[in-house]
Order: C-alpha cells, then structure tokens, then sequence
C-alpha cells in the first residue's frame, strides 16, 4: 500500500513552497493559455514568450494543490529556455511516467480538461517508462522524476497533469504562430 | 422546539450496525465516513429490499397482467407514495421519479420553463446554489434571453435579502436551494416563496440537502416544485423525484418521450399519459424506487425530528472541537451552528490545500470531500478554488468528529 511519503516527495514540497517561474507576462505578446481540472477547480494559467521556435520565458499562474502546482512549477524550469521540439519530446517523457501513453497530452487536438480516464490505460504499445523515453528523446525529466510516485495515487495523475495539458495547448499556439513549414 | 418533539434521540451505535460499509478498514484504520452531503451509505434494510426485489419479484411495471408484473408495480407504485407522504405530498401523482436531483430539476426547466419563459421574462436564482440548480437556468438565459438574477451570499454565510422585493420585481421563477451543500446554510424557503408568489412568480426548490436531513412538508415549504435525490437520503443512486403541484405538472408538456408515458400513439401523433407517468418515459428504476421506499421507512423508523436533531447537536459539536483544537488555524465556512444550519462543515485548514488535506485525512480513514462541490460560482465568491467539507448523516457519532480533529493535524507533518 503506497504511504504518503511516496505522493509528497520532500522535492515535491519544495517546487509547492517555492515555485519557480511563477507569474505573468504581458499577453499579448505573450501566449497565453487556461486549463481546468472540472473534477476539483484547480486552475493553471501559463504565458510563454517564443524567441522563433525558442521558449525564451514562461510563467505561470492559477491555484492548486501542492501535486498541480509543484508539477508546473518542475515543468516551468524543464522546458524554459528549450526548443518546441524538445518541450513535446519532454512532454512525452512525463507522459510515459504518469503511463498516460496512449493519451494525447501533447496536445493537437487534446482539451486541457478533457474528462475520461485517470491514466490507467491498457495495454499499449509503448511500454517504455519515463526515463527512458527521455533517454531516447534526448531530454532530461531531472526533479520530475519525484512525481513518479502520483501514479500510485490514480485521482490525483490530473493534479499533475493540468499543466502539461495546458502547456500542450500552448505549444499548439505556438507552432500555428510559427506557421507550417 | 421543545425536546420531547424530537422523540427519542438517535441510538447510533446500533444504528451505525445497519449500515455494512460502516465496518470496512482502509489504511488500516476504520472508515469513518464524513462525506454524506456526496452520497449517503445504505443500511440493510434498502439493501435487502433491492435484493429480495430482484429475487422474488422482478418484472417490468404498468404492463404485465401476470402476478409478478402486478407486484412490481404495486411495489414501484407503493415506492412512490411513501416518498409522497415523507414530504406532504397532497398525492402520489405529484411525486415524478427521476433519475436524480439534477434530472428533477431539469424536468422543469425544459418543460415549464421552456413554455412559459422568453425574453421579456426573469429568474432568479441565488449564489450559494449547486450547479443543479443554476446551469439549467443559465442554459435557459442563453437559449431564450430570459433575464436571470442571484439572491447575493451576506456576509454571515445566509443569503442577502435586502433586494429581494427587486429582485423578484418581474420574475416568473425563484429557483433557490433548501439547504447549501457547501456553507450547510439553510435559506428562509417560506419567506422566500410567499415574496415570489405576491411578486407572481413560481418556486422550485433544490431539497437535495434538505429532504434527507430534515422533516419536509412541501405544501408548508410553499414551494411549487421540490427536486430531491435519493442517494443522499439512505437510498440507491439511479434514482431521485420532482415533487410538484398536481396542477402545474398537468400543464406542462412532456420531458423525454417514448413508451410508458404515452395514452395513445398513431401515426400522425400522441397524447400524453397521466401524471406522473407522463414524465417517466421508458421503463423506469423499479428496484431502485423499492429500495428508495425502503429507506424512507428506514428514516421514517428514526423519526425526522430525531435525525435533525442529532444533526444539529453533531453539527454544533464538530464546530466547538475544530476550533478548539485548532483556534485561528482551522477557518469554517457558513452559518454559526443552530437552527439556519445544516449538518455541512466547510473548512480549511492552514494554507493546507483541500486536496493535500484531504489525502491526509484519508490516510486516517477519514472520507471527506475536497474541491469545489459543483458550486463554482459560490466558490468565486469566497474567493476560493476548493474546500474540505465534512457532513453528517444518522451513522456518524462525536466519535468519528474525533477521529477527524485529530487527523487534521498530521497534516503538519508535511505541509506545517
Ligand atoms: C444542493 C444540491 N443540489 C443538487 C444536487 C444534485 O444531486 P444529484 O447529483 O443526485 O442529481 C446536489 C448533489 O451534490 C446538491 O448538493
């Protein structure tokens, strides 16, 4: 039976108590994007500003509990500074830590508060976990490697990802922005 | 009231034996279940009438002329008029079955409201309502344009009844909740119903926190119709009722359509069978109304008065121990405890989020709801995202309060 200290991770707290990157930017120019977790009213606000296809800064706002707001806290300081395709390449990688493989959390298409599952998904067939799909994209999951344990807790896999979802979208902004190549 | 009109007080550790769920252990520890404002739990009783239903006497109702089929809808009809006469139904035709609360709700918003509503008329509803009793009107206001108004939250947790003669100026709906399933505040329904009908508007009341809780005469409430669900009175899910004046249900066109609610059918078109079966399209929840009767007569047994009165003494028992215990670190929403309170405790502890408490106080056993309890805009309005909320029904004693003022603190451990 998993304990508490398997969900609250001392890092977890940390990114909860402190949480980096926190804020506003001024939208536009600024993207700006919403997500909702409909089930408990968490809400996440992220602002990302795109130098090309660099994110140069991201914010975020919104409330939530400290597995939502840790985990955009650790994805703020992941995909800061990154290209687009290395923050899909992260998303994926957190993805297949939550085991959320076959979900379209990278967005296209992917409502940031989409109802239906809670990541417990069959079987499929990208078994692999999360870092080694990080290990593969080329990325590192580093700190949010300690959100592992939410899968052990199914209701609060939303909690942590909300962010990512609304990232997702986000980065949908973005590509359009950038426009087709 | 005087004490001797409550009848016997509650004996709860017999009455927490009824209820099998009651001896579960989870993490360890026994289940202490503070989450009945959600779902109730079942006591045997309704449990064993569902299974002897299905065992004995399981047919479809209104349509077999064989013996069992007559007994199924004497039990379905017999279902019905004790939930009638649990809240002073003046027959059993104005208790409709529906599926919940929400459905009930529903009903008159796409009947009645859909007739008799357009763009020159208002609603009013208030800010303390659960969802149920707000985006069908919302749905309402998009679709015709009728003006919908809100009774404001006062600053005590009750409503603010200042405006209310404007608010009602012009209005043909005053959709208000009986009881809060957030704050526990309990509405003035009375007062609230005489001004809506001398300002010509009719009154559809949300009892889903108020019925199982409390004694319910509706004709006395004054409303027009009542939405009530079963599963937070002791009864299975899959089941609720809209109690409604017979006159009123007789005027409004049908809901769902198909079979059973139907005279007659030719090609060209229908007319519509009595009330209530006008609005019961499609075979209905046989079992589930049988076990609802069952818990009625369950609740019957313990006497309403009883019931709210043990609600109200745990109610107020639960209050003085937070803040006790906790001082300015625990913050209770709502109504200070007494008569204009329901057996709701909102609250919030520390800047502990409710999610991260309430997954500590799982850990204790201890089910409470965190989130925003289907009320967004009461939420906006707090200016709070989530709650903790605990709630009361007959099964829980100062025993289990206990086990829930002690856990709060181990939140400290991670979150202090
Ligand atoms: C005040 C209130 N109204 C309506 C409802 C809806 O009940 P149901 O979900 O059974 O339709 C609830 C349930 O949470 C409630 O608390």
């Amino acid at each position: 039976m998993p304990g508490l200290e398997d969900l609250y991770r001392e890092i977890i707290l940390d990114h909860y108590r402190n949480p980096r990157n926190r804020g506003e930017l001024e939208s536009p120019p600024a993207l700006r994007a919403e997500g909702f977790n409909p089930l408990c009213g968490d809400e996440v606000v992220i602002y990302l500003a795109m130098g090309g296809d660099v994110i140069t800064d991201l914010k975020i706002a919104g409330q939530g509990c400290s597995i939502s707001q840790s985990s955009a806290s650790m994805m703020s300081a992941a995909v800061k500074g990154k290209t687009l395709a290395q923050a899909r390449s992260t998303i994926r990688a957190f993805r297949a830590m939550m085991s959320l493989h076959g979900q379209a959390l990278d967005g296209h298409g992917d409502g940031a508060s989409g109802g239906g599952g809670t990541g417990a998904v069959g079987p499929e067939e990208d078994e692999r976990t999360g870092a080694e799909v990080a290990a593969a994209e080329g990325v590192s999951l580093g700190d949010l490697e300690a959100l592992q344990g939410v899968v052990k807790f199914p209701v609060r896999i939303k909690c942590a990802t909300l962010s990512w979802h609304t990232l997702a979208q986000a980065l949908d902004e973005a590509e359009k922005g950038a426009g087709p190549d | 009231m005087a004490l001797n009109d409550f009848g016997p007080p509650l004996d709860v550790a017999r009455i927490k034996k009824d209820f099998p769920i009651l001896d579960r252990v989870v993490h360890g520890k026994r289940l202490v279940y503070l989450d009945s404002a959600s779902s109730a739990q079942k006591p045997l009783p309704v449990l064993d009438a569902m299974q002897r239903y299905y065992e004995t006497t399981h047919a479809n109702v209104h349509r077999g002329v064989y013996q069992i089929a007559q007994e199924a809808t004497e039990l379905y009809e017999g279902a019905r008029a004790k939930v009638a006469a649990f809240i002073g139904a003046a027959a059993p035709a104005e208790v409709v079955f529906t599926k919940n609360a929400t459905e009930a709700v529903n009903l008159v918003a796409y009947t009645w409201g859909r007739a008799n509503l357009g763009t020159t008329d208002a609603m009013v509803t208030s800010e303390i309502e659960h969802h149920a009793n707000f985006v069908p009107w919302l749905q309402l206001h998009q679709e015709k344009g009728t003006e919908l108004r809100f009774l404001p939250l006062g600053e005590d947790g009750t409503l603010d009844l200042d405006q209310l003669d404007q608010l009602l100026d012009g209005a043909k709906l005053l959709a208000v909740t009986a009881a809060s399933n957030v704050l526990g505040t309990l509405p003035p329904v009375r007062l609230l119903a005489d001004a809506a009908h001398a300002a010509g508007a009719l009154v559809l009341v949300d009892g889903a926190q108020y019925v199982p809780h409390l004694p319910t005469d509706v004709r006395e409430m004054g409303a027009d119709f009542v939405a009530f669900t079963g599963h937070k009175m002791l009864g299975p899910t899959g089941i609720g009722a809209l109690w409604g004046r017979r006159e009123l249900l007789e005027s409004m066109p049908p809901f769902l359509t198909g079979g059973e609610m139907i005279r007659d059918v030719r090609l060209d078109g229908f007319t519509t069978n009595d009330v209530p079966w006008k609005f019961e399209a499609g075979t209905p929840p046989i079992a589930e109304a049988v076990g609802l009767g069952a818990a009625v007569d369950y609740l019957n047994g313990l006497g309403m008065s009883a019931v709210r009165a043990h609600e109200q003494a745990l109610t107020a028992y639960a209050m003085r121990a937070l803040k006790e215990r906790y001082g300015d670190d625990i913050s209770i929403h709502g109504p200070p405890p007494g008569s204009e309170r329901a057996g709701i405790v909102s609250f919030a502890y520390k800047d502990v989020h409710a999610h991260d408490l309430s997954q500590v106080l799982d850990q204790a056993g201890v089910c409470v709801r965190a989130g925003h309890h289907c009320a967004k805009p009461l939420m906006r309005r707090l200016g709070v995202t989530a709650t903790a909320r605990a709630s009361f029904s007959v099964y829980n004693d100062e025993a289990d309060v206990d086990v829930l003022v002690d856990a709060i603190g181990q939140a400290d451990a991670l979150f202090g």
